[in-house]
């Protein structure tokens, strides 16, 4: 890790009052505050900003799924193929579903605007499936995995543009 | 003189409600009758119709008013539609020289072409001794001084809006030479909330937005839902616990089921002419393919094998043929086979994608949804494929129905949305099949998926 000579310093103090509070009888250490004490800066410090660290989403859970691998792969219009990026979205998820055994998923198929809603039905379902097949073949039980199609019903973006659609042709996995 | 030629009963949807008669009341002179509304051509120029109000017979209240309330609001309603038809024109009440009463027998045809009305309409109302109202009305061409139809109706007072619309029907009918189509009602599904989570619901009304009720509340997603052409029943798409599938629903009694025992999502239902089977897709591994159920036996047949999406099944109107949406030629177009899954052919070669085929009631011509250009538009075309023509132009014209003569579409239309997600407004419109006349269909809320029903009375 890189650091300024003060940031350096300061943390050698910390860590060296830290270890002093823990053998407060140690000649060693009085030896070490005494070099470093010197080193302190006379220059006022910055205000400190604290924050407090959750512990991060549960494994298993849809959060942790968002923040670890992502939930969704996207399509080509009107298109129902995997491509690279997909695949490698749903390589992670595959992994994930590995890593957390207990967990089932359903596998929603959308679509974007552009095509009527019967046709958009079925397009997403094939869209979910070939997601959800993807996965068998890279070993995850079909047990774990069922899908749904909300057709165009469900959109995330919207805007008569390419980036709009594009974020709606999606398959998303969502954790049960 | 008034003969009595034949005796109706008018059920329908209401059977318990509206139980009466219709009788024709005859003119000798009817034969010479030579008014008529050409409606194959399109921006015709409206006919100029007079409707006065309906004449009380006498000043007897029934529970839902007096006969002098009743009597206006079935001429309003019989305006409204004829109105609505873009065919006819409504002469201003104001203008009236003549005052129709209730004992008017022969207009003053005079005071009539005065004020530049071709067709009259006159009628009146009086009170049953059993509670009932009856209803009488003739239709006028006013240059020939003939009657050209009269008709009674008997009904419960709270069925005038019925009565209004028949008599609507019967004054389009004898004018245009088609059936009328306002004894009829609508089913949609009406759409509010945010657009990432709409609540749906299927909706019914009058084909004019009266009697408007909600059928589902709202809970889990409907979709796409179709009137029966026989019973009171509808078929659609519903998303109970999470699983799509195609449902029945029994408008009389507000019972649904389920539709077979599929083990995978099945949609996009519509009616067999007779009503006794449902053509629907069935996906399964990510292939649609269209089944067809017999109700009364529950036994499925499997009409499509191909690995394209095939789906959006309509029958022809004698049963003999199904029209459908498919990709299997790479891209959406409308195909067309034998009921039993032979001999398919593709019928659409246009520029773009074509959707959502529907086969007139008249069996001529095919409606559907043309893909292109950025936009969603609601054309016909032959059967055959041949003369297309194209009936709206907007940003997104989807899903359309037809009247249940087979002159008029009802389809659904979705503006553009912005970034922000303002616009994307879904509305119902109805349009003539020339084209012309398209007008927005009332709905409470944003409306889409409409299906028209047959004619309440058949």
């Amino acid at each position: 890790m890189k650091m300024n000579g003060l940031g350096k310093r300061f943390l050698t103090i910390t860590a060296a009052s830290i270890f002093l509070a823990a053998c407060a009888t140690s000649e060693t250490e009085m030896e070490t505050v005494t070099e470093t004490e010197t080193m302190v800066p006379v220059v006022p410090a910055p205000d400190v900003m604290q924050t407090p660290l959750t512990p991060g989403p549960a494994p298993g859970t849809q959060a942790h799924l968002v923040a670890t691998v992502g939930d969704r792969v996207f399509f080509e219009y009107d298109k129902a193929e995997l491509t690279a990026t997909a695949r490698d979205i749903l390589r992670r998820q595959a992994e994930w579903l590995r890593n957390n055994l207990d967990v089932e998923v359903v596998i929603e198929g959308h679509c974007d605007e552009r095509g009527t809603r019967e046709y958009n039905i079925a397009l997403g379902d094939r869209r979910a499936t070939m997601a959800r097949n993807y996965m068998i073949a890279l070993g995850i039980s079909g047990d774990r995995m069922r899908t749904i199609s909300y057709g165009k019903e469900r959109p995330v973006a919207f805007g008569a543009s390419q980036a709009s659609w594009s974020k709606n042709r999606r398959a998303v996995m969502v954790v049960l | 003189m008034i003969k009595v030629l034949g005796k109706q009963v008018v059920t329908g949807f209401l059977p318990a409600l509206l139980i009466g008669f219709l009788v024709l009341l005859f003119d000798p002179q009817e034969a010479a009758a030579v008014l008529n509304v050409d409606v194959t051509r399109g921006n015709v120029e409206p006919l100029p119709i007079a409707v006065p109000d309906t004449a009380p017979a006498s000043e007897a209240t029934t529970m839902i008013g007096s006969l002098a309330d009743i009597g206006i609001n079935i001429a309003s309603v019989v305006i409204a539609d004829l109105t609505r038809s873009g065919l006819f024109r409504s002469i201003d009440k104001e203008a009236f020289i003549e005052k129709i009463g209730a004992g008017s027998m022969r207009p003053r045809f005079g005071d009539w072409r005065a004020i530049g009305s071709q067709a009259l309409v006159t009628s009146h109302v009086e009170l049953e001794s059993d509670g009932r109202i009856r209803v009488e009305f003739r239709l006028w061409d006013v240059f020939a001084e003939s009657q050209m139809t009269g008709l009674r109706y008997v009904a419960p007072p709270q069925n005038w809006r019925r009565v209004a619309h028949l008599i609507a029907d019967a004054v389009y009918g004898r004018l245009t030479g088609e059936k009328g189509y306002f004894d009829s009602r609508i089913v949609y599904i009406a759409e509010t909330g945010p657009k990432t989570k709409r609540t749906k619901r299927l909706a019914i009304m009058d084909q004019d937005g009266a009697n408007h009720r909600y059928l589902t509340n709202g809970e889990d997603l409907v979709l796409t839902p179709r009137f029966s052409p026989t019973r009171q029943e509808i078929t659609y798409l519903a998303y109970y616990n999470d699983q799509p599938r195609v449902y029945l629903y029994n408008i009389d009694t507000g019972k649904h089921e389920v539709l077979g025992d599929f083990p995978n999502m099945t949609f996009a239902p519509r009616f067999s002419p007779d009503g006794n089977m449902v053509a629907m897709s069935l996906a399964e591994n990510g292939n649609s393919d269209i089944y067809l159920m017999d109700l009364r036996t529950r036994r499925v047949t499997r009409l499509t094998t191909h690995p394209g999406i095939d789906t959006s099944p309509s029958f022809s109107p004698d049963g003999a043929r199904i029209t459908f949406n498919s990709d299997r030629g790479g891209s959406q177009q409308i195909y067309v086979m034998d009921t039993d899954g032979s001999d398919i052919k593709r019928i659409s070669f246009g520029k773009g994608r074509y959707a959502t085929p529907v086969w007139s009631p008249r069996g001529d011509l095919i409606a559907f949804t043309k893909i292109g250009n950025g936009q969603f538009r609601v054309g016909v075309m032959r059967y055959d494929g041949t003369g297309e023509r194209l009936l709206t132009d907007s940003y997104q014209d989807e899903g359309p129905t037809w009247a249940p003569n087979g002159r008029v579409l009802m389809f659904f239309r979705q503006t553009p949305y912005n970034e922000r997600g303002e616009g994307g407004e879904m509305s119902v419109w109805s349009v003539d099949l020339t084209g012309y006349n398209e007008r927005p269909v009332t709905t409470p809320f944003e409306g889409s998926d409409p299906a028209w029903s047959p004619l309440m009375s058949r």
